[in-house]
């Protein structure tokens, strides 16, 4: 299949060879092991090629055996659930695993595409800015689609996410970010003290580079080490291991994010739930990240068969792979050569090793002789060739060497740290001659670093860090000292000399291979001015992929600061952001999508309007009755004017317990009151209800509704739906910022009271009917604007407010809302041989439009009371918030746009909201603007559409036309200015 | 970010509805510069770097209005208090 010898070793590693999964790549079955991630198997299986690269459609293979591999791209499973851009080197491997390789037609292995290699002079850094810019027009139209379907990776599948997600908080003394040597030893240090310790692992299995470690580490094996930690912390209820999760972020406050992965690594039944997202707080947090090895630039070094020395070994020993047959070593590390020493010693051949350093410790060389390893000392490689994989190596040194023929190319070019969490908020790395590297230097509060992530090269440096890490963290969160110490470890070699590219190289050189950003797009940059390296990686896109360059955008950098004549360590790094490695948004999102975006609200009557057919609206994040559908209904128009003039002609009820509630309390309430509205509420008689208006402290208002007053230091305001948590808030700081000596105490009352609005002329017979003393409500008794606290329904508490919106004799009946269904019912049953009806938010709106009461159209922030007509309830005797502002010019001009009636000349004419007002016969001009009509409906009282606007010089110009223009809506015609009032001007319902 | 809430304890910035810059006391709206010191106080804030103390309200707690001091370059909060006390 592949020109790969890549091949399973007879023993060994983390893998379960009895325990066989089927797996589908690219449509073609295979088998692998338990314990195998996806990339292991395809090697297992000889598959070298896994996908083409991004602008180039090279073939691209497996480079690593990690979260930073750039290459090993693939869609993961099928439909809907289809996971583009997925590494195949995290992917743990499942039974009936589907996998697919992206961006080839027709194929992987013929991909006509890959002609664009042919052009890749059009397509280099910033070529979208440069080429294929003329004929101007062509971009949009040719060239843009033209490009966008041959670049790219992976598509997404246009389809609604199926999964779900979970989100959840965690709360620990020490985090542990990465279980590998330092992690691990941390864990056991921190844990034996009592510290309540959470350990993050992304990996499936714990160890890290352990796994691929021959080292000895205590009595055994590194492996056998992990494995007796695991136990240990098993035994200690305060340590919590958690694997396949990886923390993404790190914020303020010592917040971190992580993703857990829960079903992607088995077959899991449909409604699991897929990942969950971890808000983590941590007193102390140990980032033990690790590093990641780097490769170095030569021609072709993108090439399927070129693999990281560190991948090659964790192929072997963790997996039980042997990632070639003939191997090439291609190093500037004493670790390449022990990738060397372990694919002999497993019986692999192992064609040289090849060193770019003149000299290396004597104990290599002799190992190197021991097991027959050819070496080559002073030598680089200046490219391979090979058509979809390597099949020659090239080589520049001294010696007489020219050429190998080999299928595996391992190389090593130093180690970068994993330091991003540490920089996510903004604490720079410093540069670390050591190692050629930048490693973490100022750090966030409580947080600490140990193990390679710090620079430490050595495998025991890394075991002390940890235990050291640990046992500083959790004194530091208060508890005792712990006296875990490092076992002890083997002595290794681990000198380092970087070589970002070969003195020599061919062409093409990758610095980033999933961008296919090459040496010569460094240059190009450099030589078309671009200086600052925040610039050169946003022209170049180098580094901006998903794998945000972890391998070898140091070498791009490392080359830009060459062109800049300057050492890296001064031109810096980029500035790391979240996330760490690629998060599918739908974790983040979680369950707050489509109908779950935010809570739903059913007021306690919801059932009942259900019961009777209610069509509902979304009001916040309530949902109320919009209207009621009968049968003899032609559509939603009949019903609203049905309801409307049943209001009218008969009684109807009203769900109304959507309105914000507030009881204030306390002998200062009135005073309160009188510095919130602004008119006056401490003269208010008890048993009474008064409407009020609020303002901003800005002068503009910001809320209406009703207030009543229920005992000498008892009110309760009602504010509109939309505006109750505001109000409030306003109350809340007005109080105890303010004026924190009065003596008031705000509740909100809310959900406590379902309240329903009972109107029309027949409402007092039906109230009469509910009522335990109905002599209480005789019009004499309780007249317009009455509050009371009563009984209902033989003996429940009840309070009554005869308060009207509609215009008609209303009240409004407010019960424990555990009662509301019930007295729902009980106002319907009593109302029936009345010809009471309930009705929905739309008759609401059309009964307060046809009496001019404002809403939220009209009090939308940039209206003031004298533009809503309200401005003689200003108090000029008392102060009050947005007294003094409201007072300024401009919001006192007579000019101001002000609330005015408006209905059509020709009543089939159909007023809509938003309308431009314009004077008749004048050019359509912004200027000559003069308002907008902010409400409509249809008046089944005065057959025709009525609406209300705020007009400039409004109140001034009744009986005069307007010309109405909506041009969205392809309405023109003219209304007559009126007062914003249309039926019972006097107002005399009200006190029927 | 992570707030001290001196009534429910430490709690996470979510739960908080922020204000700005906690300005001076309400002004005299008796006073002759009365509309001038109102645009003041409402309108004019420091933006400062480094600390700061701006009014946030506890909105998924226990409804209190604090006083926090915040250093805006690290969002370190180095103090909390109830504005009320």
């Amino acid at each position: 299949m592949s020109a790969g010898g890549s091949t399973r070793v007879a023993a060994g590693g983390l893998i379960d060879r009895d325990r066989r999964l089927g797996f589908s790549f690219d449509g073609r079955g295979y088998v692998g092991c338990a314990g195998d991630t996806l990339a292991s198997a395809l090697l297992a299986n000889g598959v070298a090629l896994i996908g083409r690269s991004f602008k180039y459609h090279r073939p691209r293979g497996i480079l690593t055996a990690g979260a930073e591999e750039p290459n090993a791209l693939v869609t993961l499973g099928e439909g809907a659930r289809a996971a583009p851009n997925t590494r195949a080197t995290t992917v743990e491997l499942h039974d009936g695993l589907v996998a697919r390789s992206q961006n080839r037609f027709p194929s992987l292995r013929w991909d006509v595409m890959s002609a664009a290699s042919c052009f890749s002079p059009l397509l280099r850094a910033g070529f979208y800015y440069k080429t294929f810019m003329w004929p101007a027009g062509f971009w949009e139209k040719v060239y843009e689609p033209l490009i966008r379907r041959a670049a790219g990776l992976g598509r997404a599948s246009g389809l609604n996410d199926p999964d779900h997600y979970d989100a959840a908080y965690a709360h620990c003394d020490v985090l542990i970010i990465g279980a590998g040597p330092a992690g691990l030893m941390a864990a056991i240090a921190a844990g034996q003290t009592g510290a309540r310790v959470l350990l993050c692992e992304q990996d499936f299995v714990l160890g890290g580079t352990l796994n691929a470690e021959t080292l000895r580490v205590g009595d055994g094996s590194a492996m056998q080490w992990v494995t007796r930690c695991a136990s240990a912390m098993r035994d200690l209820d305060n340590v919590t291991v958690m694997t396949r999760t990886v923390v993404f972020a790190g914020y303020d406050g010592r917040s971190y994010a992580a993703v857990e992965g829960l079903t992607d690594h088995h077959d899991a039944a449909p409604g699991c739930v897929r990942q969950r997202l971890w808000r983590i707080v941590a007193a102390q947090t140990i980032v033990a990240t690790g590093s990641v090895e780097r490769p170095i630039g030569f021609g072709n070094n993108d090439r399927p068969g070129v693999m990281l020395a560190s991948a090659v070994r964790t192929y072997l020993h963790r997996f039980g792979v042997r990632a070639g047959e003939r191997a090439c070593i291609f190093t500037t590390t004493d670790s390449g050569w022990r990738c060397a020493l372990d694919l002999a010693a497993s019986g692999g051949q192992v064609a040289a090793v090849i060193d770019a350093r003149p000299r290396v410790s004597e104990r290599l060389l002799q190992a190197a002789r021991q097991r027959d390893v050819p070496f080559y000392l002073d030598t680089q490689v200046r490219g391979v060739t090979g058509h979809q994989h390597v099949r020659r190596v090239y080589l520049d040194g001294p010696g007489a060497i020219r050429r190998l023929d080999v299928d595996l190319l391992a190389v090593s070019g130093g180690w970068n740290p994993l330091l991003a969490l540490t920089s996510h908020l903004g604490h720079r790395p410093k540069w670390e001659p050591a190692i050629s590297a930048f490693v973490p230097d100022a750090l966030p509060p409580a947080l600490r670093v140990a193990g390679s992530v710090t620079g430490q090269p050595e495998l025991h440096g890394c075991l002390t860090q940890g235990a050291q890490a640990g046992r500083d963290a959790a004194e530091a969160a208060g508890f005792g000292r712990s006296s875990v110490m490092a076992p002890p470890v083997q002595e290794e070699d681990c000198t380092a000399a970087p070589l970002w590219r070969s003195r020599r190289a061919r062409r093409k050189v990758f610095v980033d291979p999933q961008n296919d950003v090459t040496d010569s797009d460094v240059e190009l940059a450099h030589a078309e001015g671009l200086r600052s390296l925040e610039h050169f990686k946003r022209y170049t896109t180098h580094g901006m992929a998903t794998d945000q360059g972890k391998t070898s955008g140091i070498i791009g950098q490392a080359l830009f600061a060459q062109c800049l004549g300057q050492p890296l360590a001064a031109v810096g790094v980029p500035i790391a952001r979240p996330p760490v490695v690629p998060v599918a948004i739908g974790v983040i999102a979680g369950s707050h999508r489509g109908r779950d975006y935010r809570p739903t609200r059913r007021t306690a009557g919801h059932a009942w309007a259900q019961s009777q057919g209610a069509q509902f609206v979304e009001a916040g994040e309530w949902l109320r009755a919009q209207w009621f559908p009968q049968a003899a209904d032609r559509d939603w128009f009949a019903s609203v004017a049905r309801e409307t003039a049943a209001v009218r002609r008969t009684a109807g009820v009203c769900d109304v317990s959507t309105l914000g509630k507030i009881d204030l309390q306390g002998s200062d309430a009135g005073e309160f009151l009188d510095r919130i509205y602004i008119n006056t509420f401490s003269t208010l008689p008890v048993g009474k209800a008064r409407y009020g208006v609020m303002l901003r402290e800005d002068g503009f208002v910001l809320d209406d509704g009703t207030t009543a007053r229920l005992a000498e230091h008892h009110y309760l305001m009602t504010t509109t739906t939309a505006n109750a948590g505001r109000v409030m808030q306003h109350l809340q700081f007005c109080h105890q910022v303010l004026w924190p000596t009065l003596d008031v105490q705000l509740t909100s009352v809310t959900e406590h009271w379902a309240q329903y609005a009972v109107a029309g002329p027949r409402a007092r017979e039906v109230l009469e009917r509910l009522v335990d003393e109905p002599g209480r409500i005789r019009h004499e008794a309780f007249p317009f604007l009455s509050a009371t606290t009563l009984t209902v329904n033989g003996g429940l508490p009840a309070r009554l407010f005869r308060i009207s919106f509609s215009g008609e004799l209303g009240y409004e009946l407010a019960v424990p809302a555990r009662q509301g269904q019930v007295m729902l019912e009980a106002i319907a049953k009593a109302g029936r041989e009345y010809g009471l009806i309930p009705y929905g938010t739309e008759a609401l709106s059309t009964l307060r439009i046809e009496k001019g009461h404002v809403a939220g159209n009209e009090i939308n922030g940039h209206t003031t009371a004298r533009d809503l007509g309200l401005g003689r309830m200003m108090s000029s005797k008392k102060d009050f918030i947005g007294a003094v502002l409201a007072r300024r010019p401009a919001l006192v001009d007579p000019h101001r746009p002000a609330l005015v009636g408006l209905q059509p000349v020709r009543p089939a004419d159909r007023l809509r909201g938003g309308a431009h007002l314009l004077r008749p016969g004048v050019a359509l001009t912004p200027q000559a603007d003069e308002g907008y009509v902010t409400s409509v409906a249809f008046s089944p009282a005065m057959q025709s559409w009525i609406g209300l606007g705020l007009l400039r010089n409004g109140p001034q110009r009744h009986g005069e036309s307007i010309r109405v223009w909506d041009p969205v809506r392809s309405g023109d015609f003219e209304a007559r200015i009126g007062p914003p009032i249309f039926v019972d001007p006097s107002g005399q319902r009200v006190h029927g | 970010m992570r707030i001290h809430c001196p009534f429910c304890g430490e709690r996470d910035a979510q739960e908080f509805i922020t204000l700005g810059q906690a300005t001076g006391s309400r002004p005299d709206p008796a006073s002759a510069d009365a509309p001038e010191a109102f645009h003041d106080y409402l309108h004019l804030r420091d933006n400062p770097r480094g600390a700061s103390t701006e009014h946030w309200y506890h909105a998924a707690g226990c409804r209190s209005w604090l006083r926090v001091t915040r250093d805006t370059v690290t969002h370190q909060v180095t103090a909390t208090e109830l504005v009320a006390r």
